[in-house]
């Protein structure tokens, strides 16, 4: 079968497609030199900027007088809602984001008002003399509260296949029940922050640690009052990002090119951890309702799920969230008869965001907690039943969206997991170890992983690459993807450096930048490599078929004959090296620059009507953990972690599984030790590393197993037939929380079933078994 | 910042002559131009910011991480910094600890990674490769949110591979002979932004100072006093640093009593401890990261008087004495008395603390001390205890427990011990008595934990210490990881 995304393996590279590569700024990395934006030498006239945040969560804002500040020292402006040129709301899909409040403060932590001074120290007195008065308004906190006020950022949805109803009443078993599951803070090391550099006749330049330049450079216009082009924002590298820095930055970046433009001077703004944790966004909290029916094998006939998400105080992303939780409200399973009703509750509290899988987690994890539930009814292995309801391969293979999922791996992943990791014999070990034990206890399980890649709103599905070729050979290249960790300006180099058969070294990767690839997508929904791994590949390949050309017409030969191998050009019995193919094509006058652009085939969504196809292709995975459980205290560890994982044909082995481990050890975050918690005034009291915890290293399992999937080439036209990686291995530590909740069980011998909210902290697991306890 | 202060960096004195002397290391690296070192928190939790102090043991160098992000800078007078810029050789060689990250893909982001850099090279300069969970205890203090840590810990035992040489051990003699040249006699003074400075070397020369500066803030670690500066923005008029008064450094056992400076970190402090009293060693463990513990002291961790420090549940319970000191005269006092509520401490105007004292294990007597996080390793406890038993043919004939993280102070749960005391030791004795504990408390809910959450627990660590006692498995629970 011909194959055209697909170069055939040559010798004679260094660094192309499927090689275990490093990281391109490894080294940088190690030795500290490599750039982040607070690292960047500062301009002479750099003021540092504060921004005051409100102190309540619901309040009308009565006086706000900025006239004290400037009484402080060092101090260049002061601005509120009131000074901004353009546009107040930055908004990124629907409004009700202010850059800066006005009359209303919607949460404790929001913007109010924004000071720039010679030094940070400056700044930060100067904001603290800002006269604010507020009126209180009643808040709303909880997702119970908003349901109750029906308080929603936007409309609910409905997905539906079948007739859910009429099989609930049919179905010889039934459960219902509700559970719940906290937000995450993204914990990105480098906090938000962004450089604005005024420059002539209205331009600005911003360096911002963002996930979505365009979006950046799109808000900034709109808040300055100046078309997209005066704004250019460039991006060598984040400090991680995890979503966080795709809608949040704008607000940095915004305030700090209002500063500037007011004050003719370069304006850094740089978050506190502290601010940081109060000011932005987290992954969304979500309650889960359902009511399941079953036969006696714990086949799933009818299913109604409500699943609820905290938003806080605004629509950002949020409604493509909740959608993308209602998505995997299936996980890897045939729903058959379905209803899932998504809500949007709106809160007082910081407007919840993008974070790594991006509401999939959420639904992820309500499916898999029926499944569990309805395992322990029938006093099943939770295993046996999530294998008799797994999606088929030609037959029960229709989606509650109506999308055919055609490229199902799990029955061939699960198999051979279990085989990997002794999932039988550790089962039986398990519970002869807990037939022997009171005091710790120990729980197993094995859950598997379908994510959909592709942006559910179709129009992000796009990139733009650029490539230059210069005399020497070497190769320039940029594109829309940013770099936060995740390896995909390497990947992508690869992706390069394999069209034009030269060492990756002769590649060089540059910031990515709107002044070179305009109208980019966020790095997001993880694309990065799907997207400009395909539209670089379609600049180099211009530019290789000019050469192509020119070194036929050269040598009188036809087309075909000409191959590029192993940094070199031959054809007809003539050879030269690509440095002098490059040379030859400048005097011959042929262009070595070219973009490139990609827009993802096949996908279609309706979403008035629930239909349609919004995913271009799935991702799989599944893994088995192993805890223990101490009865007395609920304190855990995660003894073993066993994990297979499909990448498709991995183009850089080295960076998938590094994804697959950090995304497991972030889920397992999110599930067990990271508890955001807000006061009754609606303050967040987890703001800092002291209070909220992510995982150490020794957190880790002792066992931690990982392995590429191999022998499952991604079926759809992928670049070099990987897939995406970015967010589905995060989903995969949802088999630690059952796992706990299988531990939990085992306090009874099996005989109840608890329930346990996430994040499973030790006091939720102690309180969970106490309550089995007295189930019992 | 008059006086001026001097350190080795580089293979070279530096001489910091102005500035303010609570600008953090960190912050100064940054503004010179040393960014490698990158702020993550700046209180001392993520270890973004970790660099390494050398100090001089003769010809050679002892290396320790420390948290550059509440380190002031005067506190590395007579000291020799590295930073993650020092590490790569002359010739652009990567250190062997540089290398393995880079050969284990140990890096994404690449944010915390000077941070881990400089962790990694701290142990690998003090010790040999030590177990799993020596490592894990090694990079506690170090947050990674890419990597899931895998790779970290790969490297760090690649980073053996070729033996221990670098060219800081060569560099030793030169550095200590550098370090000898800047050794100072007599107390650093130095001020500046409205800032009083001094490092008085003797006990002696402590006294006179804090009798004369009754209102400064007396700085051992840091570990505390450095988010007062970094995340409370207070500014000092004076301050009293403890860390080279030598006298206070001392950990000492005689006469049955162990004996700690309140100046004494407590990786100085921890050897000695865990040999008499082995689960308050694996308490200090747990207490702070290796950078913590390099930095922290237990005399300041008493001596601030928080009701949720770790480590006085412990030294309440096994009867320890705080030793204060005014002037020239010095007093004693139970370390129970020493708290007089939130935050407020018998210490005097003028008073320090001078050392905690620790009576040995009494023969036959049962000790324990645990704390209950949300994680593991470097976690603020939602409740830690502090128990101590003696029994007389089956019956308990004396019986202490203390409490952190159920009161404003730490505090003695005297119902339990009186429900207790000449009880029979058995679970039925030990289960009736539990509902004393409920007099001893009135629980809060906070973001650590519910009050329903930390009454459970503190019944059920007394539980866990009578399992423990009559050997039961599991009893030790599933915390430690080494």
């Amino acid at each position: 079968m011909a194959d055209d995304t697909r170069p055939p393996r040559r010798p004679g590279i260094r660094g192309g497609v499927a090689t275990a590569l490093a990281h391109d700024s490894a080294h940088k990395h190690v030795t500290g030199e490599a750039v982040y934006i607070d690292d960047m030498p500062e301009l002479p006239g750099t003021l540092m900027a504060y921004i005051l945040l409100s102190d309540r969560a619901h309040a009308r804002v009565r006086r706000l007088d900025v006239g004290p500040a400037w009484s402080a020292p060092g101090i260049h402006a002061a601005m509120t809602a009131a000074d901004v040129p353009g546009e107040v709301d930055i908004g990124p899909v629907f409004p009700g984001d202010p850059v800066l409040a006005g009359e209303l403060v919607e949460y404790a932590g929001q913007a109010v008002a924004v000071v720039a001074a010679e030094t940070l120290e400056q700044a930060r007195a100067a904001a603290g003399l800002i006269d604010v008065e507020y009126e209180d308004l009643p808040a709303i906190l909880t997702i119970d509260q908003a349901m109750e006020a029906h308080s929603f950022v936007s409309p609910p949805l409905t997905m539906r296949i079948g007739d859910s109803a009429k099989a609930l009443a049919a179905a010889p078993h039934r459960l219902s029940g509700e559970f719940r599951m906290g937000g995450q803070d993204h914990f990105y090391l480098e906090g938000q922050i962004a450089y604005a550099w005024p420059g002539e006749d209205g331009d600005m330049a911003v360096y911002s640690s963002t996930q979505h330049p365009s979006e950046v450079q799109h808000l900034v216009a709109k808040v300055l009052d100046r078309p997209d082009h005066a704004v250019t924002v460039e991006v060598r590298r984040m400090g991680g990002g995890f979503g966080g820095k795709e809608t949040q930055p704008a607000l940095l970046a915004c305030l700090s090119a209002l500063l500037a433009d007011k004050t003719g001077r370069p304006v850094k703004l740089r978050l506190d951890r502290d601010d940081d944790m109060i000011l932005t966004g987290k992954r969304h909290g979500f309650r889960v309702r359902y009511d399941v029916g079953f036969d006696s094998d714990g086949r799933l006939g009818g299913l109604e799920m409500e699943l609820a998400g905290r938003c806080g105080m605004s629509p950002d992303l949020s409604n493509a969230i909740v959608d993308r939780a209602m998505f995997h409200a299936d996980n890897g399973y045939f729903l058959g008869d379905a209803t899932i009703v998504g809500h949007r509750c709106k809160t007082n509290t910081v407007s919840d965001t993008a974070f790594r899988g991006f509401g999939g987690p959420q639904g992820m994890l309500a499916i898999e907690y029926v499944i569990d539930e309805i395992a322990r009814t029938l006093g099943r292995d939770p295993l046996q039943v999530r294998k008799f309801n797994l999606y088929g391969k030609k037959t029960r293979n229709t989606t509650h969206y109506h999308q055919k999922i055609t490229d199902n791996i799990l029955p061939d992943l699960i198999p051979a997991l279990e085989r990997s990791s002794g999932y039988a014999e550790r089962r039986r070990r398990v519970d002869a170890f807990n037939a022997e034990n009171d005091l710790v206890k120990k729980g197993l399980a094995l859950t598997p992983v379908k994510f959909g890649i592709s942006f559910t709103a179709t129009h992000l599905n796009q990139a733009g690459a650029l490539v230059h070729v210069y005399q020497d050979g070497s190769v320039q290249l940029n594109h829309g993807g940013t770099e936060m960790g995740q390896g995909v300006y390497t990947k992508v180099a690869q992706i390069v450096a394999e069209e034009f058969q030269i060492d990756v070294d002769r590649v060089r990767i540059t910031a990515t930048t709107t002044g070179k690839v305009p109208n980019t997508s966020p790095t997001a929904a993880s694309s990065g490599t799907d997207l400009n791994g395909q539209a670089a590949k379609a600049a180099a390949r211009a530019i290789r078929d000019r050469m192509a050309k020119m070194f036929a017409d050269h040598f009188r030969l036809n087309r075909h004959e000409v191959v590029f191998e192993a940094n070199a050009v031959r054809g007809g019995g003539h050879e030269m090296s690509f440095r002098q193919l490059a040379k030859l094509a400048y005097m011959n006058r042929v262009s070595l620059s070219s973009t490139g652009f990609y827009k993802t085939p096949k996908i279609a969504w309706d979403r008035d009507a629930g239909r349609g196809r919004p995913f271009y292709y799935f991702a799989y995975g599944a893994a088995v953990s192993e805890v223990m459980v101490d009865t007395l205290t609920g304190e855990h560890r995660l003894t073993q972690g066993d994990i297979l994982h499909d990448c498709g044909d991995s183009i850089n082995p080295a960076i998938d599984l590094g994804q697959i481990e950090g995304g497991f050890v972030q889920g397992y975050g999110w599930l067990t030790s990271e508890e955001l918690w807000w006061d009754d005034r609606g303050h967040l009291r987890t703001h800092a590393p002291s209070t909220y915890k992510i995982p150490t290293a020794g957190d880790i399992p002792t066992s931690f197993r990982v392995t590429l999937a191999h022998g499952h080439p991604n079926r759809e036209n992928v670049i070099h037939r990987s897939k995406a990686v970015g967010e589905p291995p995060l989903m995969l530590a949802i088999s630690a929380f059952l796992a706990l909740k299988d531990a939990v069980a085992a306090t009874t011998g099996h005989k109840a079933s608890p329930r346990l909210d996430a994040p499973a902290t030790p006091e939720r697991v102690l309180m969970a078994i106490e309550e089995v306890r007295r189930q019992r | 910042m008059t006086g001026g202060i001097r350190f080795v960096m580089g293979g070279e004195v530096v001489t910091v002559a102005h500035g303010d002397p609570i600008e953090t290391v960190l912050q100064w690296l940054r503004a010179t131009g040393r960014v490698g070192t990158k702020e993550g928190c700046a209180e001392g939790d993520c270890g973004a910011c970790t660099v390494v102090i050398g100090e001089a043991d003769g010809d050679a160098i002892r290396y320790r991480a420390v948290n550059a992000c509440i380190q002031f800078l005067p506190t590395l007078d007579g000291k020799q910094l590295i930073t993650v810029e020092d590490l790569k050789g002359p010739d652009g060689a990567l250190h062997p600890a540089q290398r393995a990250m880079v050969d284990c893909h140990a890096s994404q982001c690449g944010f915390c990674t000077p941070g881990f850099v400089m962790s990694l090279f701290a142990l690998y300069r003090s010790s040999e490769l030590p177990d799993r969970a020596g490592l894990c205890d090694t990079l506690a203090g170090n947050l990674c949110r890419c990597t899931g840590y895998q790779p970290i810990l790969e490297a760090a035992e690649r980073m053996y591979d070729g033996g221990r040489a670098d060219r800081f051990a060569a560099a030793e003699p030169k550095t200590a002979a550098l370090l000898r040249s800047i050794r100072r006699g007599g107390t650093l003074s130095v001020e500046g932004a409205g800032t009083r400075f001094f490092a008085p070397r003797d006990l002696a020369a402590l006294a006179r100072l804090a009798a004369e500066y009754p209102d400064a803030w007396l700085l051992a670690g840091g570990t505390d006093i450095g988010l007062w500066v970094t995340k409370q923005h207070r500014r000092p008029k004076t301050v009293i640093y403890l860390g080279e008064v030598a006298e206070l450094k001392r950990v000492a056992e005689a006469d049955g009593v162990l004996e700690i400076g309140a100046g004494a970190p407590y990786t100085e402090v921890l050897p000695m401890v865990a040999g008499h009293y082995p689960g308050f060693g694996r308490l200090i463990h747990r207490l702070g990261s290796v950078q913590i513990r390099n930095a922290g002291t237990l005399g300041g961790n008493v001596a601030n008087g928080s009701p949720i420090g770790d480590g006085m549940p412990a030294l309440i319970a096994f009867g320890a004495e705080i030793v204060l000191q005014k002037g020239g005269s010095t007093r004693a006092l139970a370390l129970e008395d020493f708290y007089l509520g939130y935050r407020e401490t018998a210490l005097a105007p003028g008073e320090f603390v001078r050392a905690v004292r620790l009576d040995l294990p009494r023969p036959g007597a049962r000790y324990a001390t645990w704390k209950v996080s949300k994680r593991f390793d470097q976690d603020i406890s939602a409740v830690a205890a502090g128990f101590a038993l003696d029994l007389d043919g089956g019956r308990v004939a004396g019986f202490r427990a203390a409490y952190g993280g159920m009161a404003a102070i730490p505090k003695r749960a005297t119902h339990l011990e009186q429900a207790l005391t000449g009880q029979p030791w058995t679970l039925e004795a030990v289960t009736a008595a539990l509902p004393a504990l409920d007099r001893d408390f009135q629980l809060l809910t906070d973001m650590r934990a519910s009050g329903a959450y930390r009454a459970r627990i503190a019944r059920n660590l007394v539980l866990r210490f009578y399992l423990q006692s009559t050997g039961q498995a599991g009893a030790e629970g599933v915390a430690a990881h080494g």
